[in-house]
């Protein structure tokens, strides 16, 4: 395995690291929750709370290959995998749950029966279980707060139930980055819910941080190529890192505006791939450049693209949100504001046919840099619906600085206080 | 030979005495100025009169019930005679727990005015054994010396609770109340079978307490504590029913006396009607038959051999009964000979089957059939006497002939059998089992017997009335001789047979046990028109014949269902069995958390005594009554609904196993785990019968099952809980729920459970609101007190907890929500804290203080501001931006834009590098994420409007947290 695999696999497939970092309690009380689930056939319900990206997967997928690796909990473990942006209704994910129970009224990968029928028969299945015989059943709901919004809550409500009934033992686990989940849910959903609440808030301060950049940037040990191994992991030694104050400058940036794994996985990856044979190592530069990348204001690129007329149309309606305060503008009143553009201070620039100038602003609005604020459209003529610019003056600016030959009365006139 | 039984035997004679005068129009209630009352053979006769102290035939025969009678009443035929009494007590009819109260040692012959109202005052004339000397006692005096035995004293009144100072003015209007007349012998005080069984005017109705169930249960198990449910019962039911004993005592040994023949009274009053008519007659009836019989033995038999054929096998039920009769009820040694006519005057129809001598015990079945023809045809058929015809009227004879040869046998089996059994309990065991087996053969019996029982009864019709006619013969001593052949019967039957022998049997078919019994007495009596009575009768009968069917089947139905699911959609649900069996708590702690968790089922629920109780009885009483209703239960959840009719239902269970009420169908269903409101109709008809329809077709057949008389003569009690998710727009699913009810077969209860106490009158449109009724009940919250004993009654003695910890967790959950479950869940977190931080020495291995202060910060803590706390740099300026823009604003609401802004200057001010837009949209949608702010939705880009989720002081506090 060469190490572009190792990384892709650790960055982009979300390979499980051996042990989850920072998370040392929540690891352990959600492994004793779910072994006393397996091992004692104890019901229980849990909900994991974190931030985007804060490895609630992680830590479950870690926690459960950790349980598979007992000898007794592995075959007697029934995982139900669900996720609220898949199961977007209590009847796909009872089809779901079924069809991953294998119940007997499936058959191949289609589940028989209607709705109803699938409630019945898969409540009166667990039902029929009880704590001592039956094979414990973890439900494992990922964006648990979707499920809230399924009607009545039935399904939660009914796995909820089963976990506070004497029943076939279940573990329900939810994972949600919102924490105001339990609000979610209807009082009697509620009462059913064990509130047992396992927060991942990363306190990571900046030298765990750069720590974790390392270790995430390191070659395992098992690494088949020694003198290559050797070689990479001192190309990343500390040392490197200090000599390079604009590198931990980069790093911090990232650190303070945002902590989760995933985002410094993508600055890594990008970073990763500027390694090439001819280039065995990871230079400073590359993280440097995969961080110009990654901060990249996508809109300001846009308006790079744009043509003479479409700027200045952008500049136009700039100038009446100055005037207007915010307030909504008109194709009309850019119309206008351009024309006086043209008649006062233009030199370079020709005057353009009304037709050619609508085209512009048409292609604007296609490119969501302005938004119509009236919702139908079809009643008012398209001069004259009422227009925002979804762009900050900032954001022109630095556009009109970068633009190639951006002619100079239009960046003056951009500048320039009003109109 | 007849002479000497006939003598051994008191017999009485009921005779209204003086103008009737109209007492109830509406009732056609006639009142009576006195009863004469004569030991039939014996010229004197006692004359009652409202205003004496009589007494009454009760179970204790040493001690028959005292009352004073207040007032005489019959119906329009002057077949009925009742009376109007108020009742005294004897110390030994008080609640043995309330004994006490009296506070010092009673006169043995002292009794108790009864206050109570829980005792039906109307009784049966026919059961007044005779008059008796009550004494008023002022309280401060001492009691008389022992002077007669027949005199007794009353002091002190019962109302139930206490023992009260009698007012004398209660006791003012007696009339010289004449001390028993020695020619009316009160021991032994035999049953009389003209005692009729007491009938239940519609002026019963009005009586809350005591209903014929309740009478029939009090006088089945002689110690009314047994007939608590695993003790729940307060005392003042325990009183209600023993009260309720005394009255039903009465009409219990009446039904003793009918026994299966017991519904057919209408046979009886003809032959009451016929003695009344027929006053100063001395000869007995059976004197008169064995004359008769011998005249005309040799030219009946050949008719009577025709006749048997077609009428034997009901017959045979008629006879059979005398075993069970004879074992019945005996506690003084003396026999009860408890005959019903309509089973002699079968008897007397079928020479044949008397003929035979191996009538064994298993042909003790079914009476009920016969007896119920019988009655039906009674009803039917209005009196006409007229038609009287010889041969009919031989037929009866030639077993008389037959008896007489039997006779001789008798009297030391009699014996026998009366030390047999001793307890009333026993006997009254017996009785029931001569009523309940009947079933069986019911259940086998095809339409065509039933026909010819048809047709049987129409000739005891025929021939009764022809016994009116015949003056000469009809006397009540006529029972007494047919006696002795019964007991011929039983002795030629198995004589090992005993009563344990016969209580299995009843056992078996204790499914259909009393309803079949109770449901025409009770009727029949209701309406006093001959044609109600027989339509009403035909409907019971119908359906005792399919229910007897339905109940034989039900055992092998239930397992064939389950047996090869061919198709997917008979698939068995169930999980996959685990190959390791669940591993069984290990310490004290794991201990501890399985008693604690929701699912474990306690072995009593504490603190919702009183909505217990509340449920059980009416539950009970619905059920004893056949009747249906509905009840409304709203609480938060949480509180124990569920489980307490769980638990109700877990306690009614066990009485009907015991076969103290009569069996119920339980069903439950829920509106959370259906799909739909109208599921409901599928699940309720699939728990009913087991069929899977279509949720219209469903409903249909229940409409049909409820609107119909049932041929389920159980009733269901169906528990719906979150009703209130079986709403919908027409609120017919709900109606529907509720309007069954009230249907007169449906014999349906329905609990319904919600959380809100005001549902009925939110959502419920008024013709819905209004059958559910006003029976409701809430579920309070639990105080903090209750939550401790529910936890400590929970663990049960396994020492997990430190006290001050248990009551740190009830008073935290009971401030906040009053959740159990809550509170449950939090101290199974405590135990789990408890065990990590064992590892350290000095723990005791009690979960303490500190655990539960950990489980309750994790549990109710916001995790708003930790989230805050953790929070990136960049976010948490966000936030801060948020914040000085609103105060800028001075609203609480800004678009991304506008706090984008803010953010801007303040990274300027802090020294950060400005992030781009697109970074800070992503900063402000990860904030979004999270709910720390509500965000508008994201393609409106910067002009998203931004929101805090958490008040900004929360905001500010968690920012300065971090500072710091």
């Amino acid at each position: 395995m060469s190490h572009g695999q190792h990384y892709s696999e650790r960055f982009c497939h979300q390979r499980l690291p051996e042990k989850p970092v920072g998370m040392e309690s929540q690891h352990k009380h959600l492994l004793e929750l779910l072994r006393r689930t397996a091992v004692h056939g104890e019901s229980n319900s849990v909900l994991i709370v974190g931030p985007r990206g804060s490895g609630k997967t992680m830590l479950l997928n870690c926690v459960l290959r950790e349980l598979l690796e007992v000898k007794d909990v592995n075959k007697n473990v029934l995982p139900v995998h669900l996720n609220g942006l898949l199961q977007t209704d209590d009847r796909i994910a009872l089809k779901e749950i079924t069809r991953q129970l294998n119940l007997e009224n499936v058959v191949g990968d289609k589940v028989f029966g209607s709705f109803a029928e699938n409630l019945a028969f898969l409540l009166e299945a667990l039902k029929k279980g009880d704590r001592s015989s039956s094979r414990p059943v973890l439900f494992i709901l990922d964006e648990f707060d979707l499920f809230a919004h399924h009607k009545n809550q039935t399904l939660l409500y009914n796995l909820l139930d089963v976990s506070q009934s004497a029943q076939a033992p279940v573990a329900v686990i939810g994972l949600t980055c919102r924490l105001d989940v339990l609000e979610l849910l209807e009082k009697r959903v509620k009462s059913r819910f064990s509130h047992r609440q396992i927060h991942l808030l990363s306190s990571l301060s900046f030298i765990q941080y750069l720590d974790n950049v390392r270790s995430q940037l390191s070659l395992p040990q098992d690494f088949p190529d020694t003198k290559f191994y050797d070689e990479w992991n001192d190309s990343i030694k500390v040392r490197h890192f200090s000599s390079y104050p604009q590198l931990v400058d980069v790093l911090q940036r990232h650190y303070n505006s945002s902590k989760d794994f995933r985002s410094l996985h993508l600055l890594l990856m990008l970073a990763l791939s500027r390694v090439s044979a001819s280039k065995p190592a990871i230079k400073p530069t590359d993280l440097l450049e995969a961080s110009r990348v990654c901060m990249v204001d996508s809109k300001a690129n846009i308006l790079h693209g744009l043509s003479i007329l479409e700027l200045c149309l952008i500049i136009a309606m700039k100038h009446l949100n100055d005037i207007y305060e915010g307030e909504p503008f008109n194709f009309q009143m850019v119309h206008n504001e351009f024309k006086k553009f043209l008649q006062r201070k233009s030199h370079s620039i020709h005057n353009f046919d009304k037709p050619v100038v609508m085209k512009a602003f048409e292609h604007l609005q296609q490119l969501e840099l302005i938004k119509s604020m009236d919702s139908s459209t079809a009643k008012i003529q398209k001069e004259y619906q009422l227009m925002k610019l979804l762009l900050d003056h900032s954001q022109i600016m630095e556009a009109l600085q970068k633009y190639p030959q951006c002619p100079t009365d239009v960046k003056q006139w951009a500048m320039s206080a009003f109109g | 030979m007849v002479r000497y039984f006939t003598r051994l035997r008191v017999r009485r004679i009921y005779k209204w005495g003086g103008r009737p005068y109209i007492f109830d129009r509406k009732l056609k209630s006639y009142g009576f100025e006195y009863l004469n009352m004569s030991v039939e053979g014996q010229e004197a006769v006692t004359t009652v009169t409202p205003g004496q102290y009589i007494l009454i035939e009760g179970n204790d025969d040493e001690y028959p019930f005292v009352a004073k009678l207040l007032k005489f009443f019959g119906d329009e035929s002057h077949k009925q005679k009742k009376a109007l009494v108020q009742w005294f007590l004897r110390l030994s009819e008080v609640p043995q727990n309330k004994k006490l109260l009296l506070g010092r040692s009673p006169h043995p012959q002292e009794i108790f005015y009864y206050l109570g109202r829980a005792c039906d005052n109307e009784i049966n004339a026919e059961s007044i054994l005779g008059t008796v000397h009550v004494q008023h006692v002022p309280e401060d005096t001492p009691f008389p010396e022992p002077g007669t035995k027949d005199t007794l004293y009353v002091k002190l009144s019962w109302d139930t609770k206490a023992f009260n100072v009698l007012d004398p003015v209660l006791m003012q209007d007696t009339p010289a109340s004449t001390p028993p007349k020695p020619a009316l012998p009160l021991f032994p005080p035999c049953a009389s079978p003209t005692a009729t069984p007491v009938s239940r005017g519609p002026v019963r109705r009005a009586l809350p307490t005591p209903d014929p169930t309740v009478m029939r249960r009090a006088g089945s198990v002689s110690d009314t504590r047994a007939t608590m449910s695993a003790g729940k019962r307060s005392t003042l039911e325990a009183e209600s029913i023993h009260s309720a004993s005394k009255l039903s005592a009465s009409k219990i040994l009446s039904a003793k006396r009918r026994g299966s023949a017991a519904d057919t009274p209408g046979v009886r009053k003809k032959l009451q009607l016929s003695i009344g008519a027929s006053p100063g007659k001395k000869m007995t009836r059976a004197d008169v038959l064995c004359e008769l019989l011998d005249e005309e033995m040799e030219s009946e038999k050949v008719i009577s051999l025709k006749l048997s054929s077609s009428v034997s096998h009901s017959l045979q039920h008629g006879c059979s009964l005398s075993p069970m009769r004879s074992v019945c009820k005996t506690p003084n040694g003396q026999r009860r000979f408890p005959w019903k006519l309509s089973s002699i005057s079968l008897d007397r129809l079928s020479p044949t089957a008397l003929g035979e001598q191996d009538f064994s015990s298993d042909l003790l079945l079914a009476v009920i059939p016969l007896a119920l023809e019988d009655e039906v045809f009674e009803a039917g058929l209005p009196t006409d006497a007229g038609s009287a015809n010889t041969p009919k009227k031989r037929q009866a004879t030639p077993r008389r002939n037959y008896v007489r040869g039997q006779k001789a046998t008798t009297p030391s089996r009699r014996k026998e059998s009366a030390m047999a059994i001793r307890e009333p309990a026993l006997g009254v065991l017996a009785e029931e089992d001569s009523e309940d087996s009947p079933m069986q053969p019911i259940a086998l019996t095809p339409r065509s017997k039933r026909k010819s029982a048809q047709l049987v009864s129409l000739r005891i019709r025929k021939q009764l009335n022809l016994l009116d006619n015949t003056q000469e013969l009809i006397s009540d001593g006529d029972d007494d001789c047919f006696v002795p052949s019964k007991k011929d019967l039983q002795s030629s039957s198995d004589e090992e047979k005993t009563v344990s022998e016969e209580e299995t049997r009843g056992r078996n078919c204790k499914t259909s046990v009393r309803t079949p019994h109770k449901t025409p007495s009770k009727k029949a009596l209701q309406s006093s028109t001959d044609e109600e009575k027989s339509e009403e009768e035909t409907v019971v009968r119908k359906t005792r014949g399919r229910n007897g069917k339905t109940s034989a089947r039900t055992p092998c139905k239930t397992p064939s269902k389950k047996v090869t699911p061919s198709t997917p959609r008979h698939a068995t649900p169930s999980i996959p069995s685990r190959t390791v069996p669940a591993r069984q708590p290990g310490n004290i702690l794991d201990e501890a958390r399985a008693r604690l968790h929701v699912s474990s089922v306690p072995e009593s629920l504490p603190c919702r005594e009183q909505e217990f109780q509340d449920i059980y009885n009416f539950v009970e009483s619905k059920v004893m009554d056949g009747t249906g209703g509905c009840m409304y239960i709203s609480g938060v959840p949480g509180t124990g609904k569920t489980a307490t009719i769980h638990e109700v239902i877990r306690c009614l269970q066990h009485a009907s196993d015991m076969d103290e009420i009569p069996t119920f169908r339980f069903i439950e269903i829920n509106g959370m785990k259906m799909t739909d409101p109208h599921q409901a109709y599928v699940q309720i008809l699939q728990k009913l019968t087991d069929q899977k329809v279509t949720a219209d077709h469903a409903a249909a057949l229940l409409e049909k099952r409820f609107s119909n008389p049932a041929p389920k003569k159980e009733t269901t009690v169906l528990l719906v809980d979150e009703l209130d998710l079986l709403w919908t727009r027409k609120q017919n699913v709900m109606y529907n729920l509720f309007d069954w009810p009230t249907r007169r077969h449906a014999r349906l209860v329905v609990l319904t459970i919600a959380n809100t106490m005001d549902l009925p009158e939110r959502i419920m449109i008024n013709r819905v609101a209004s059958r559910l009724g006003l029976t409701r009940m809430s579920f309070q919250p639990y105080s903090f007190k209750q939550l401790q004993q529910i936890i400590t009654s929970r663990l049960n003695k396994v020492k997990a907890f430190e006290e001050d910890a248990l009551q740190l967790v009830s008073r935290k959950v009971a401030a906040l929500s009053g959740d159990a479950r809550r509170c449950l869940d939090i101290c199974r977190r405590a135990t789990e804290i408890c065990e990590h931080s064992a590892s350290h020495p000095s723990s005791t291995g009690l979960v303490r203080m500190s655990h539960v202060m950990e489980a309750l910060d994790e549990m109710f803590s916001s995790s708003y501001i930790t989230a805050i706390g953790c929070a990136s740099l960049q976010e948490q300026l966000f936030l801060r931006a948020v914040i000085a823009e609103f105060r800028r604003l001075g609203l609480e609401e800004a678009t991304f834009q506008q706090v984008f802004v803010q953010h801007r200057a303040l990274s300027r001010v802090e020294g950060l590098q400005p992030i781009s837009v697109s970074e800070g949209l992503a900063v402000c949608q990860r904030l979004g994420a999270c709910r720390l702010l509500l965000l508008e939705a994201s393609r409106l880009d910067m002009l998203q409007r931004v929101r805090l989720n958490v008040s900004q002081d929360d905001v500010l506090y968690a920012l300065k947290a971090v500072r710091d």
